[in-house]
C-alpha cells in the first residue's frame, strides 16, 4: 500500500471518528442520575477492615455504613444503623438501638450480631487487620487483638436483645461516637465472610461483585482492575428515599490525566488539582475548584538521637529560620497554611494549639551560636531524606537554602523510593525525614499520641516522661475543655523540645462540575453520596 | 527443523529459572516490604500478614514453595490488591494490551515498511532524507511527549477523539499510533538499511539485467532478504508491545498490564512483579522463537544450519 492510501485511509477513519455524536460523561450522568468520580489510583482493596487508604474510604463510603456517620456539613455525628444511642453517666457505656430497616444488600436484616462479629473479625490477629488499633477504646479490645485474651465475650461489646446493641469502654472516650464512623467499625455481612473463607481469611473472594453484600445505599456491581468501579442503588438500604442518584463510577484514573478528563466532562470530581493547574483554575474557572482543609499535617522528624540535632536549641534553630509563608506561597501555591504547631487547626472542632512556633532568624542564629556553632561555623552537613517525588524536593530545596542563608548551615538532599524510604525510616538511619500525618479521627489525640515515647509512629527517638503523662492525662480527662487545656500543654511541650518540625498543614483540592451539589467541604474528606444530587442544565 | 524447534524450547526452561530466581532474589534485597505504610503497623500485626502470605518461612522454603507455584502456573493473590489473584489481574489486563498493541504493530509495520523500501528506492534523493528525516522524528519523540501532542491535536483542538478512555472503537486510535509510530520509525530504518544492503547483491542486478520491471524486482526479490533484520527486531519488540506500555496506558487511562509492570516493583508486590516478569519473559521467548521460524521459512540456508 503507498503511503498515500494509507494517509487517506487515516484520514478517512478520522472524520469518520468525528462524525460520531457523543455524550460526555457528565451529560450521560446527569440524565442517569450516576455520578462519575475519579480516585486518582486503583484502590487496594474494598474490604473495609483491611483497607487503610482514602481512595478506598471514597469507594466504600458507598457501600457500607456504621452504627453512626457524619453530617458531612456540620460533621456533627448523626444515626445510620443505629437510629438512637444513650450513653451512661460514666461515660463507659453506649447503648445503641438499630433500625429495624437496616439491611444487607441481599435483604437479610443487619443485627447487632452483625457487628459483634464485625469486630472480633477486625480484632483477630489472624486476619492481621492494619487499623485494627483503632477499636482499642472498647475494653479489652486491645488485650483481645495482642493474643493475651481469647476469649471475645470478655470484649466490651454485647447485644441484651435482638435490636440493641452495647459498647463498654476501657475508659471515658469524649470523641467514641466519631470514631464509630471510621471504617474499622463498619460492619461486614457474616454468611458472605463465612461463605468465602472464614472469619480471618485475607485472602478471600468475597469483595467481588459477584460475591458482595453491603449495608451501604449502594451495592458492588461491577469492578474492572484498573478500569473502573461501579456502584448501583441498593434497593434495601435503611432509607431509600434519601438517596437520589442511581449510581456511582469510580475511575483511577491517574492524576496527570485526570484533568484533562474533567476538562472533556468525563469526570463530575476529580481527586486532586495538580499545583501547576492551580492558578489557572483560580483565573479561569475559580468556581470548578475547590480548596477543604484537611486534618493533615506536614513536617520534618529529627532524629533526636544524632548530634548535633540531639540538642533541642540547634533543632529549634532550625524549624525558627523557615519562612514557611514562603513555602506555602511560592513553592506549594495549592492554598495550604503554613504550620507554627503541630495539631492542625479546628482539630475536635474547636482545639486551636494556642503555642506557637516563630519565624525568627535572629534568634534562630543566636540559639545556634548558644549549642556552639556560631554562624554555623563547624556546623556538621546533614542530610534531608524524603521520599522521591518533585514536591518533596521542592520544599527540601526552599528549606536547604534557608538554612544556608539565615543559619550558614549546609545539608544534602537525600531521596529514596516509597519502600525504600520507609525501611530506612524503620531502621532510624536518617538525620531529618519528610513525614506527614493525617488524622484517623477528629480528635487532637491522633496528632498529639504520636510523641508518646512507645507509639510506632515516633521515630524522632524522643522520649519525654512529661509529654506521655500529658498525653495519658487528656485520654482519662472528662470534658472536651478539661482534655484540650491538658492538649495545650503537650503541644506547649512539643514545641519546646522539636523533635519534629512542622511545615504546613494540608488541604484537599479537587475539581468539580457545577452540576454537582451536596459535596460538602469538611476536614476529613469524608463525604456521603446520598446528599449529592446532579442538577442538568 | 523440529529438533531445532525443541531444542529452542529446552532452552527455554533454564532461562526461565534464571529470570525466576533472579527476579526473586532482586525482590528480597530491595529494602522495604510489601506490608510497610506510612502509618506502620504493630510488628505483631505486620508478622500475621505475613503469615497469610508465607513470609514467614525460610527464605529457602518460600522460594521452592514460589518455584512449585510457578509450574503449576498459579502465582497466588496480589500482596497489594486485596481479592485479587494475579492470573485474574494479567487475564484482565493482557487482553486489552494485546489489543493496543497488536493495533500499535498493524501502524508501525504500515509506516515503516514503505517508508523504509521508498527511501531506499529514492537512495541519495531529497525524498530520502525527507522520509527518513520524518522517520528520524518518531524515534527521538519520545512516547510522553508524542502521546500529549496528538491529544492536543486530535483531541482537544479537532474533537475527533476522546481525551482518555478504552470505551468505544476510535479510543483505540491515538493511543495505538502513539505507539505505533516509534516502533514504525525504527522499522523504517531497518527496511531501509537491509534494501539498502539487498540491492546492492548479484541476483538483485541479474534480476535487472533480465528486465524484470524495477517494481517487481524490489517486491519479489528485494524485500523478503531486506525484511531480515526488521524479522529479528520484531520478536523482542512484539513481546514489548503487547505486553503494556506504562506510559501510553497512564496518558490514556487504559486498563492495561503495563502500570501494574511498574507499580507492582514500586509496592513491593512480590506475587504480582513475578507473575507479570515470567509473563513477559515467556513472550519474548516465544516470540524469538517465533522469529526463528519465520526467518528459516525466508532464507532456506539457514533451515539447513
Amino acid at each position: 500500500m503507498s503511503s498515500c492510501r494509507l494517509a487517506a485511509l487515516l484520514l478517512a477513519l478520522c472524520a469518520l471518528c468525528g462524525c460520531e455524536p457523543r455524550k460526555t460523561n457528565v451529560e450521560r450522568g446527569n440524565e442517569a442520575r450516576e455520578l462519575y468520580f475519579g480516585i486518582g489510583t486503583e484502590p487496594a482493596g474494598l474490604d473495609p477492615h483491611l483497607i487503610t487508604g482514602l481512595t478506598e474510604l471514597h469507594v466504600t463510603l458507598a457501600l457500607y455504613e456504621g452504627l453512626a456517620t457524619f453530617n458531612t456539613e456540620t460533621m456533627e455525628v448523626i444515626p445510620a444503623v443505629a437510629k438512637s444511642w444513650s450513653i451512661s453517666e460514666d461515660g463507659c457505656f453506649y447503648t445503641f438501638n438499630f433500625d429495624p430497616n437496616a439491611r444487607w444488600s441481599n435483604g437479610d436484616p443487619v443485627t447487632p450480631q452483625d457487628f459483634i462479629y464485625s469486630f472480633e473479625r477486625i480484632l483477630s490477629p489472624a486476619l492481621g487487620a492494619p487499623y485494627a488499633y483503632m477499636l482499642y477504646d472498647m475494653k479489652n479490645a486491645d488485650r483481645f487483638h495482642k493474643g493475651e485474651l481469647s476469649d471475645f465475650s470478655e470484649v466490651g461489646v454485647s447485644s441484651p436483645d435482638e435490636r440493641t446493641l452495647v459498647i463498654e469502654l476501657a475508659q471515658p472516650t469524649p470523641y467514641f461516637l466519631s470514631l464509630l464512623t471510621h471504617y474499622t467499625w463498619w460492619p461486614v455481612h457474616p454468611p458472605t465472610i463465612e461463605k468465602h473463607g472464614g472469619m480471618t481469611a485475607r485472602i478471600s473472594e468475597w469483595t467481588k461483585p459477584k460475591n458482595f453484600v453491603g449495608n451501604g445505599p449502594f451495592k458492588l456491581e461491577e469492578w474492572r482492575i484498573n478500569s473502573s468501579i461501579y456502584a448501583d442503588r441498593n434497593p434495601f438500604f435503611r432509607d431509600p428515599d434519601s438517596v437520589w442518584l442511581n449510581g456511582v463510577h469510580f475511575l483511577p484514573i491517574q492524576v496527570h490525566a485526570e484533568e484533562r478528563a474533567f476538562r472533556a466532562g468525563h469526570l463530575h470530581l476529580t481527586s486532586t488539582v495538580l499545583p501547576h493547574r492551580v492558578n489557572w483554575y483560580q483565573d479561569n474557572m475559580p468556581e470548578r475548584m475547590r480548596f477543604d482543609t484537611a486534618l493533615g499535617v506536614y513536617y520534618y522528624m529529627f532524629n533526636t538521637s544524632r548530634e548535633p540535632l540531639n540538642d533541642p536549641r540547634v533543632r529549634k534553630a532550625l524549624a525558627y529560620s523557615i519562612d514557611r509563608e514562603a513555602i506555602t506561597e511560592h513553592v506549594l501555591k495549592a492554598g495550604q497554611k503554613p504550620a507554627y504547631h503541630f495539631t492542625p487547626p479546628n482539630t475536635g472542632g474547636s482545639y486551636n494549639a494556642e503555642a506557637r512556633l516563630i519565624y525568627d532568624p535572629e534568634l534562630a542564629r543566636q540559639l545556634l551560636a548558644e549549642a556552639g556553632y556560631p554562624g554555623g561555623e563547624s556546623f556538621p552537613t546533614f542530610e534531608i531524606l524524603y521520599n522521591t517525588s518533585d514536591a518533596h524536593r521542592s520544599i527540601a530545596v526552599a528549606i536547604q537554602q534557608m538554612w544556608k542563608e539565615e543559619l550558614g548551615i549546609n545539608v544534602t538532599l537525600y531521596n529514596q523510593e516509597w519502600k525504600a524510604y520507609l525501611s530506612t525510616r524503620e531502621a532510624g538511619n536518617f538525620d531529618i525525614l519528610r513525614a506527614a500525618w493525617f488524622g484517623d479521627y477528629d480528635d487532637p489525640n491522633t496528632f498529639l499520641s504520636l510523641g508518646e515515647t512507645d507509639n510506632g509512629n515516633n521515630h524522632t527517638n524522643w522520649s519525654n516522661e512529661d509529654f506521655d503523662q500529658l498525653v495519658e492525662a487528656a485520654t482519662l480527662a472528662t470534658g472536651n475543655e478539661a482534655r484540650f487545656e491538658i492538649f495545650q500543654r503537650a503541644e506547649a511541650l512539643l514545641l519546646e523540645e522539636m523533635p519534629v518540625m512542622p511545615i504546613y498543614f494540608y488541604v484537599t483540592s479537587l475539581l468539580i462540575d457545577p452540576s454537582v451539589e451536596g459535596w460538602h467541604a469538611n476536614i476529613l474528606d469524608y463525604h456521603l453520596y446520598q446528599s449529592v444530587r446532579l442538577r442538568s442544565e | 527443523m523440529l529438533s531445532h524447534f525443541v531444542r529452542r524450547l529446552l532452552q527455554a526452561i533454564p532461562t526461565l529459572w534464571l529470570i525466576a530466581t533472579l527476579t526473586f532474589l532482586l525482590l528480597r534485597t530491595a529494602p522495604g516490604g510489601p506490608f510497610d505504610d506510612e502509618k506502620p503497623v504493630p510488628p505483631e500485626v505486620k508478622a500475621q500478614i505475613e503469615a497469610h502470605y508465607g513470609l514467614d518461612l525460610p527464605i529457602y522454603q518460600q522460594y521452592f514453595n514460589f518455584l512449585g507455584n510457578t509450574l503449576r502456573g498459579e502465582f497466588g493473590p496480589s500482596y497489594k490488591y486485596t481479592g485479587w489473584e494475579v492470573e485474574e489481574i494479567i487475564g484482565q489486563s493482557f487482553p486489552v494490551s494485546l489489543e493496543l498493541g497488536g493495533l500499535a504493530l498493524i501502524i508501525a509495520l504500515s509506516l515503516g515498511i514503505p517508508i523504509g523500501v521508498l527511501a531506499a528506492i529514492y537512495h541519495g534523493k531529497a525524498s530520502e532524507t525527507a522520509l527518513m528525516g520524518t522517520a528520524m522524528i518518531g524515534i527521538c519523540l519520545p512516547t510522553f511527549v508524542l502521546g500529549p501532542l496528538l491529544l492536543l491535536v486530535f483531541s482537544s483542538g479537532l474533537g475527533w477523539f476522546n481525551p482518555l478512555g478504552w470505551s468505544v472503537a476510535s479510543d483505540r486510535f491515538l493511543p495505538a499510533l502513539t505507539l505505533g509510530l516509534f516502533y514504525g520509525a525504527y522499522i523504517a530504518r531497518l527496511t531501509r538499511s537491509g534494501m539498502l544492503d539487498t540491492i546492492q547483491h548479484d541476483y538483485i542486478r541479474t534480476a535487472r539485467a533480465k528486465g524484470l520491471k524495477e517494481r517487481f524486482v524490489v517486491m519479489r526479490h528485494g524485500l523478503r532478504s531486506a525484511l531480515y533484520p526488521v524479522v529479528a527486531y520484531l520478536g523482542p519488540a512484539v513481546a514489548g508491545l503487547i505486553s503494556g506500555s506504562f506510559i501510553v496506558e497512564t496518558i490514556f487511562f487504559i486498563p492495561g498490564l503495563g502500570m501494574f509492570f511498574v507499580n507492582s516493583a514500586f509496592n513491593r508486590d512480590y506475587t504480582l512483579v513475578m507473575g507479570t516478569v515470567l509473563f513477559y519473559a515467556v513472550l519474548i521467548i516465544l516470540f524469538n522463537l517465533l522469529v526463528d521460524l519465520i526467518q528459516m521459512w525466508m532464507n532456506p540456508r539457514t533451515r539447513h544450519d
